[in-house]
């Protein structure tokens, strides 16, 4: 039955789903800052990219999402290189605890990726204001730490169910 | 305790050497090349300028197109919200109209006046050339405020021009790629326009706060300013022209900084004016 469902177009946009995701939220920014809610954003290609990374990283590919990265810096108006760094530190933090796991859990996956946001935020940060001298406002960096960590629950739930559905037809 | 170190030691190589299953690049590799990047960008290294425009290029068309579904929710949600408003918006509109009519035959003799008043004294004059653009990508992100506009070196755009909504001042640009550009908003924190405020040409610089509004700063203490001034550019540094309209200054309390609310709505900007001025003696 499954070998009868691959290779099929559906498929393959399954498989390529979040890749896509990732490409769209770095262009489009889609963080509905435009709701003009104060210290309200959230940083959606850190969630994507977290959780791909922890739980199947051949879904993105460090080389996609160091483009995606640069796609980031060029959209936001940073320096070239910054977000490709962020992005690929969160993927390294992912790929300890996937070395580290043997049972996962996602609360335990939430928490640890509550560390990672910070201390990606905290290079990020660093890099910007210390090497760039761009000034950053960091009670909205705060804000956006706390509304992606709360959302990494969500997603991370709707995430899983969508895994289920790629192992049950193998792609 | 050697033990837990060498696990430690195994998942982190693990994790940042060794390329995972189908991957064509370690993440250390990328990682190191990220920090390359980075730091060709800080000395400005040729290439990575060439990089950075040929990026600059793809992206911001790209994302243009990528936008578009939510610019049109968004464009929809707007209607909607003034669809509601509409008849207090007319009465509102009504009521400055008749305010504006009576104004604009003394504004057109304080015109006149000021330019036989400016030959007089040999003061100079300001010529400017406009450019209208539309703005491709207004992403009002958290962390900066900026728009990408369709015109670029190729339409003769500078570093630095003031770019206006109408005949508001919103931001000036800072980045200049072959057909497009980056506009830096006044809302942005790293804005910072050298002001004056009238009544009392009151002189000042204006920082953006990351919001919608700015901030005055560098006021000496002993100045007072009355709420509803009106903040213009001063034209010092001889970036801008003297005169342009920015917003309208107030203190909400003794204690906190002083305010300034854009004539120009900065997150429903859909056309801009890029101007360069350049000054002439009678």
């Amino acid at each position: 039955m499954s070998s009868k469902f691959k290779n099929t177009i559906g498929n393959t946009f399954l498989l390529y789903l979040p890749l896509l995701l990732l490409f769209i939220s770095v262009f489009n920014e889609f963080d509905f800052n435009y709701l003009n809610y104060q210290y309200f954003s959230f940083n959606f290609p850190f969630i994507l990219i977290f959780y791909w990374s922890l739980k199947r990283i051949e879904t993105l590919g460090y080389g996609f999402i160091f483009i995606a990265g640069m796609f980031n810096d060029a959209v936001l108006g940073f320096p070239i290189g910054i977000s490709s760094l962020t992005y690929l530190i969160i993927c390294g933090f992912a790929a300890y605890l996937r070395n580290i796991t043997l049972r996962p859990s996602l609360t335990k996956d939430w928490l640890y990726f509550l560390f990672t946001i910070l201390f990606a935020n905290s290079i990020n940060y660093f890099l910007l204001v210390l090497f760039f001298s761009i000034e950053i406002n960091y009670y909205e960096i705060l804000g956006n730490i706390i509304f992606t960590f709360l959302l990494y629950y969500i997603f991370a739930y709707i995430f899983d169910i969508y895994r289920k559905i790629l192992l049950r037809i193998k792609v | 305790m050697a033990a837990s170190r060498d696990d430690f030691v195994i998942a982190i190589r693990s994790a940042f050497i060794k390329k995972g299953n189908k991957q064509r690049f370690s993440l250390i590799g990328l990682i190191f090349f990220s920090i390359g990047l980075l730091i060709l960008s800080k000395i400005s290294f040729p290439v990575t300028n060439y990089l950075k425009i040929t990026l600059n290029e793809i992206v911001y068309r790209s994302s243009f197109i990528v936008s578009i579904p939510e610019k049109k929710i968004q464009d929809l949600s707007n209607k909607i919200k003034d669809h509601f408003n509409v008849y207090n918006d007319y009465l509102l509109v009504k009521e400055k109209i008749k305010i504006l009519q009576s104004k604009k035959y003394n504004t057109q003799f304080l015109e006149e006046e000021n330019k036989r008043l400016k030959k007089t004294i040999n003061e100079y004059i300001y010529n400017s050339e406009e450019l209208v653009a539309k703005v491709l990508i207004d992403k009002n992100s958290p962390f900066l405020k900026s728009i990408i506009v369709n015109k670029g070196s190729k339409d003769n755009v500078k570093l630095g021009m003031a770019v206006l909504d109408q005949s508001y001042l919103v931001g000036k640009v800072v980045e200049v790629n072959y057909s497009t550009s980056r506009v830096l908003l006044i809302s942005d924190l790293n804005s910072k326009i050298p002001v004056g405020i009238e009544p009392g040409n009151i002189q000042s610089i204006l920082t953006g706060t990351g919001r919608i509004n700015g901030k005055i700063e560098y006021l000496e203490t002993d100045i007072s300013i009355e709420d509803n001034s009106i903040v213009y550019t001063s034209g010092s540094g001889g970036l801008f022209k003297p005169g342009i309209p920015i917003g309208t200054y107030y203190q909400e309390t003794e204690e906190s900084y002083e305010i300034v609310n854009f004539f120009s709505k900065l997150s429903q900007l859909t056309f801009v004016k890029l101007v360069s001025f350049d000054e002439s003696k009678n």
